[in-house]
């Protein structure tokens, strides 16, 4: 049995779909193309990219300046954010602010970008290969051992915060199928990581495991006993048997807001654990699941949502505004707000909503918006309309909010103007106010 | 905004990175104090039952939000009591051209250039040797109708701090004491305050106002409720306003499409647009739509200070239980040049609107009928040199002004004006007739009904004076 595959027509909407969830929004005309590869074709064009290439100008801000993601404030994001503009691989980014979702670390407490930034080559380059390379990876990733306090967790003076992190988030969920006492034991068993300090720049540096600093004794876990290390450590909790239904659950729960079925949890924790776990095939039978390409929609995160606008309209990373409005809009990379990560259900309320509007403005920007006095737009609703779509790169929306575009352009433009230079000039205001309108409808908040 | 030292500025990067807990900023003077408030966890969140982004700052682990929520909608729910606010002035403000000793030739003669001429603004009724400036008419009249203490050389001695660091730090945390990391009205809240209302400690800006940081109990800064704008690029009049109401209309959609997610998006829209509506009576000064204030604030201010006091005076009114207040001016009054700007007649910034917004805000409470519950204490960490330099400013000097402004105040003058003969330190710079500490000693015991022996160390060897009738 293998995960059911849909088999309706794969047109633009279902593509475009593909590409906002399994990456950052297409560009324009990017949804066609794809949907003319039907679905298979489409979704190997996603999971299996051909290049890792960065397309278009590099990244640079206000200032003309390149950026130095490692020692300016805020260039870490940015650096990360030109890459889910730039990439061809869009799935291999999409998929890196997952993991790091999952695995949530935060500069706030790390406090070196350089750090950071390594553990996100480290997530990067593992992305879809298989979770024991990716949960090994990451239990020896400096940034990781230095926020869930596994550096200077001692035989002595053991820290439980990695281990209980690693079986309440990262690989079994909370109370599920272990006990305070195994917390304890995986504790001991990854006893020994430490560091030392640069004198010269304060820097943490040089991470390893000091064998006089390992707990060799005996440890029992899940019941079974042994002089266990932080290898057993993940062998034991990747062999839990509650552990393929909580990876397929959560791996899924990026991909699509609707449960799965029982028999369909059942159908993915088979191909996860027949590949060895491994991830893309997984990923892959996902993204052709009914329920992915037609079910319900998702609120686009934050990050995705202002990457996609970017995409959308062909603009490139050249100012660090986005710093700041990633933190109005409620997501700032490498900073989630604490060790679960960010509450995708939680994405809008009355504030992330209003950041949302207004980062519209910053992103069109005073040179692009229509200038009510040279710009002559004429007071035609539905082609005001069309253009105003075509600027984000003509995303599909219902006939419910195109009418509601319609009415608003009709009102804005001919309505409210009486005297002779409103006339001319309500036109190009309105078609401004479209934009902003088209980001803020239900339709592009959501895929 | 007039000059401001290059070292002054440094100074707002610092607060911004008091706000950031403490995490790395090089001081920016050498054995400069530790802003009060370094160390400080912060959480950030709306205030969904005011539509308002809360900064909540405490010592240690933070509730959540939701606890936060309760807490403040049952402080609101028992009786509102006294509120202490204060007002920095900020960069040492120079009192000289506020109370001016227009009788004293000395004063002429220190002040060339910069003096104001006798009989250009209002007399100053305590005593004839003073002359308020004229921008200062408002207070003026305030002080005539008994509602303002002038403290017209407030500072302290032994060790003078020239720094405007260390000088602020000293007056924040009520302490001539660099060590010293609580304010003195934090530590005021400490004693009174409950853990699951931010709000009774609030800051108007975007970071922490040291003299509200706390060691026990979490305290607030807020942004601007009329921050709660939308702006679209190239939209403005008739189609900005049909604008929002479409966000109904396509928030409506989401609603009827019956998609969960699509829902959420929809209700967003509608219940932000709702806020919006709600929140127009915050928007303070130039816009349109806003419903009139009940005082006349600054109108086409160029900063946030008359909208922040504004705020104030509505938030009380709305019933939030707020105990404790620290707002800022945007203006900087460390004029070591061209001092006249500053203090310039139609200016949409520096001392006139500062001044005006004092006024306004006193008569806001007042038509609010909140007058009775508000005591406002406006400061500035030093004064500037009688002597005035060669750039047309005046440098950093020692005892400076203040001020006790409230129906409640005494409205006597608090200390004297001493003369500028005989009272000039040993640098030539004026020297205090009150100590800062035994305003806030009084302030504390007859206003807030607070033993000041908890709050201010040393309590017991200040003087008390008479702040309130």
């Amino acid at each position: 049995m293998s995960l059911p595959v849909y088999s309706g027509r794969f047109g633009v909407a279902q593509a475009e779909r593909l590409l906002w969830r399994a990456g950052f929004g297409p560009r324009p005309g990017e949804a066609r193309e794809l949907a003319r590869m039907g679905l298979r074709g489409a979704v190997h064009s996603v999971t299996r990219p051909r290049s890792q290439a960065l397309v278009g100008p590099p990244p640079h801000v206000q200032s003309g300046a390149a950026l130095q993601p490692f020692d300016v404030w805020g260039n870490d994001v940015l650096w990360w954010l030109d890459r889910m503009v730039r990439g061809r691989a869009q799935l291999v980014e999409r998929m890196t602010l997952s993991w790091h979702d999952w695995f949530a670390t935060s500069n706030e407490m790390v406090d070196s970008q350089r750090l950071m930034i390594a553990q996100n080559w480290t997530l990067r380059r593992r992305c879809l290969t298989s979770f024991p390379r990716l949960l090994n990876a990451i239990t020896l990733d400096p940034a990781m051992q230095t926020y869930l306090s596994l550096v200077g967790s001692t035989k002595q003076d053991p820290n439980e915060n990695y281990a209980r992190e690693l079986q309440e988030l990262f690989t079994l969920g909370v109370d599920n199928g272990y006990t305070e006492s195994d917390v304890r034991e995986h504790a001991r068993a990854l006893t020994g990581f430490t560091n030392t300090w640069d004198p010269s720049t304060g820097q943490p540096v040089d991470f390893h495991f000091d064998p006089k600093l390992h707990d060799d004794g005996v440890k029992v876990i899940y019941g079974k006993r042994g002089n266990f290390g932080w290898r057993d450590s993940l062998r034991l909790v990747l062999a839990h048997p509650d552990h393929p239904r909580f990876f397929v659950t959560k791996l899924w729960s990026y991909f699509s807001s609707e449960p799965l079925s029982r028999a369909d949890l059942r159908a993915a924790e088979r191909i996860y654990m027949s590949s060895r776990q491994q991830i893309r095939p997984l990923v892959e039978a996902m993204l052709m699941h009914p329920a992915f390409v037609a079910g319900e929609r998702m609120v686009k995160p934050p990050v995705v949502q202002l990457v996609g606008m970017l995409r959308g309209m062909g603009r490139y990373i050249d100012t660090d505004d986005w710093v700041w409005q990633s933190s109005q809009i409620g997501q700032t990379p490498f900073y989630p707000p604490n060790v679960a990560g960010w509450d995708a259900t939680r994405w809008l309320n009355t504030g992330t909503w209003q950041a949302r509007f207004n980062l519209t403005a910053d992103m069109i920007g005073e040179k692009r918006a229509l200038d009510p006095a040279k710009d002559k737009v004429k007071a035609e609703p539905k082609a005001m309309t069309r253009r105003a779509l075509a600027f984000w790169g003509a995303p599909q929306i219902s006939a419910t909010t195109l009418r509601a575009l319609h009415g608003y352009a009709e009102a804005a433009a001919i309505g409210a103007a009486s005297a002779d230079w409103e006339r001319q000039q309500y036109p190009a205001l309105a078609e401004n106010a479209l934009r902003a309108l088209i980001v803020a409808s239900p339709d592009y908040q959501t895929c | 905004m007039g000059c401001a030292c290059n070292e002054f500025n440094r100074a707002a990067l610092l607060r911004k990175g008091a706000a950031r807990a403490g995490r790395g900023l090089p001081a920016v003077e050498r054995g400069m104090p530790l802003p009060a408030g370094t160390g400080l966890s912060r959480r950030q969140f709306v205030l969904s039952s005011a539509g308002v982004l809360l900064s909540v700052y405490g010592a240690g682990r933070l509730l959540a939000p939701e606890a936060f929520e309760a807490g403040i909608a049952q402080a609101a729910s028992v009786p509102a009591g006294r509120v202490i606010v204060g007002i920095y002035l900020q960069g040492g403000i120079d009192s000289m051209s506020v109370l001016a000793p227009v009788s004293d030739p000395l004063y002429h003669q220190y002040r060339q250039t910069l003096g104001l001429a006798a009989g250009s603004g209002p007399t100053f009724a305590e005593d004839a040797a003073l002359m308020w400036h004229p921008l200062a008419s408002g207070l003026a009249q305030l002080h005539g109708e008994g509602k303002v203490c002038a403290m017209p050389t407030i500072g302290y001695t032994d060790p003078m701090n020239q720094s405007h660091f260390t000088s602020r730090h000293y007056y924040e945390v009520g302490a001539l004491d660099a060590n010293l990391l609580s304010g003195w009205l934090g530590r005021y809240l400490d004693a009174v305050g409950t853990q699951d209302n931010p709000l009774q400690g609030l800051c108007l800006d975007d970071s922490l106002q040291p003299s509200l940081a706390t060691a026990k109990v979490p305290v607030a800064t807020l942004d601007l409720p009329s921050d709660y704008s939308f702006w679209a690029q190239g939209v403005w009049g008739p189609p900005q306003d049909i604008m929002y109401s479409t966000f109904d209309t396509l928030g409506q959609a989401g609603i009827d499409s019956h998609d969960p997610a699509m829902g959420g998006s929809g209700r967003a829209a509608v219940m932000s647009n709702t806020l919006r509506k709600q929140l127009l009576p915050y928007q303070p000064t130039g816009n349109q739509q806003a419903p009139p204030l009940p005082a006349n604030y600054p109108q086409n201010a160029s900063d946030s200070f008359p909208a922040r006091m504004a705020s104030v005076a509505a938030m009380l009114a709305a019933g939030f239980p707020i105990k404790a207040v620290s707002v800022s001016t945007d203006s900087v009054f460390d004029t070591h040049e061209q001092q006249s700007s500053v203090f310039a007649s139609g200016s949409s910034d520096g001392f006139g609107e500062a001044m005006q917004t004092i006024y306004a805000f006193q008569r806001d409470l007042e038509a609010r009928g909140l007058d009775d519950r508000v005591l406002t204490l406006v400061w500035s960490e030093f004064g500037r040199r009688p002597q005035e330099n060669a750039s047309g400013g005046t440098d950093h000097g020692a005892a400076g002004c203040g001020f006790v402004v409230g129906t409640n105040a005494a409205g006597k003058m608090i200390g004297e004006w001493a003369g500028i003969q005989g009272a000039l330190d040993s640098l030539g710079n004026l020297t205090e007739t009150v100590d800062f500490r035994s305003v806030y000693c009084s302030v504390l015991e007859q206003w807030l009904g607070q033993d000041a022996a908890q709050i201010i160390p040393g309590a017991a060897a200040y003087q008390r004076v008479a702040v309130v009738k």
